[in-house]
């Protein structure tokens, strides 16, 4: 069983969703994570599809989504990862401002910087208005403080604010 | 509903509301005097600015440009209310209590394009002090009334839904159905 990452981009409309994996679907392909947006208004999707046949199988299953030359299709293997047990804890960045390059760049620098690790990302530019958040995993021992300090002397230099609190995560 | 609550207000003028980035919204604001000429009026610009903006519930003093804790609020006939006060103008205001939290969709007219997902108490306890009278104000209230007062009193705190929003995929750009 090969695990693909099947990748489609491009100008959105309605039915997108129902016509790709109508096409995994009859091909036996299992769809394990996915993930679609818009992006200032293109369709995004990534999915990640366990099947038995070969990614030329899949490539071809898939032609007729790209014909029309809207969306951009590609198709390429990928090793299973599994879910790696994690140590640290879960905290959630938020950052807005004012729209200027290298706000994402310099923010995640930071938690970087400390060998935080993104595992979730959102911008929003609406307007003058430049919005980021992120779902960062900080490593056990991580200063928690010390690194809210670093995070408001990069956000002052960027002239935007900055918050950074940890995940809720209520256990029922 | 309890009109009561709304003091004797001069007549307001409806004011320009700011939007984000404007830093007078990211901003503490500052403690009032409830019995100062200029909050009082400031309050009730706040209450005719809020009725003349469609679906605004409530409009703090940093949304007008004035980094004061003072706002107006408002959730008569809103479907996700339950208990409702009426209009209401509060200055210097906290929450005293919170629980039942839940999570909702919130929007905010100083940042028009954009909603959250935010974590907010179902029941508070809000005590805050009347513009005009200088009377201490205590408001229990629940489900959609306490979500706005959270939101308003966040904003006299310098605070957005932004700062606020439950997770990276939180944030939604704000659709217009025809």
């Amino acid at each position: 069983m090969a695990l693909l990452a099947v990748t489609v981009l491009g100008t959105d409309r309605p039915g997108i969703v129902a016509e790709v994996t109508g096409y995994l679907s009859r091909l036996g392909g299992n769809l394990e994570d996915s993930t679609m947006t818009l992006l200032r208004g293109h369709f995004a999707m990534v999915l990640v599809v366990s099947t038995e046949r070969a990614l030329s199988d899949v490539e071809a299953a898939l032609a007729p989504v790209s014909a029309d030359g809207s969306l951009d299709v590609s198709v390429r293997p990928v090793p299973e990862a599994g879910v790696a047990a994690v140590s640290g804890a879960p905290y959630l960045l938020s950052v807005h401002g004012g729209d200027r390059p290298g706000i994402v760049s310099s923010m995640l620098g930071v938690v970087a910087g400390v060998g935080g690790s993104v595992t979730d990302l959102t911008t929003r530019l609406s307007g003058d208005l430049y919005v980021l958040v992120a779902e960062v995993d900080l490593p056990t021992g991580t200063d928690v403080a010390a690194l809210h300090r670093a995070l408001r002397v990069a956000a002052e230099s960027l002239d935007v604010d900055v918050s950074l609190r940890p995940v809720d995560t209520d256990l029922l | 509903m309890d009109a009561s609550l709304l003091p004797e207000l001069p007549e307001g003028r409806v004011l320009p509301v700011v939007r984000a980035p404007a830093h007078v919204l990211s901003g503490p604001g500052a403690e009032v005097d409830p019995l100062d000429p200029a909050v009082v009026q400031l309050a009730a610009d706040l209450l005719a600015t809020q009725r003349v903006s469609p679906g605004c519930v409530g409009l703090a003093a940093p949304q007008v440009g004035v980094g004061w804790r003072l706002f107006s609020l408002d959730v008569t006939g809103h479907p996700k209310a339950r208990t409702v006060h009426g209009p209401v103008v509060l200055a210097n205001a906290e929450v005293v209590e919170a629980s039942r939290w839940e999570k909702g969709r919130e929007g905010c007219m100083s940042v028009p394009d954009l909603t959250g997902d935010v974590r907010r108490a179902g029941r508070v306890l809000v005590s805050g002090v009347v513009p005009g009278t200088g009377e201490r104000l205590e408001v229990r209230t629940d489900a959609f009334e306490a979500r706005a007062y959270q939101h308003e009193i966040d904003h006299c705190a310098g605070l957005l839904f932004l700062d606020r929003v439950a997770g990276a995929h939180a944030i939604h750009q704000r659709k217009t159905y025809l």
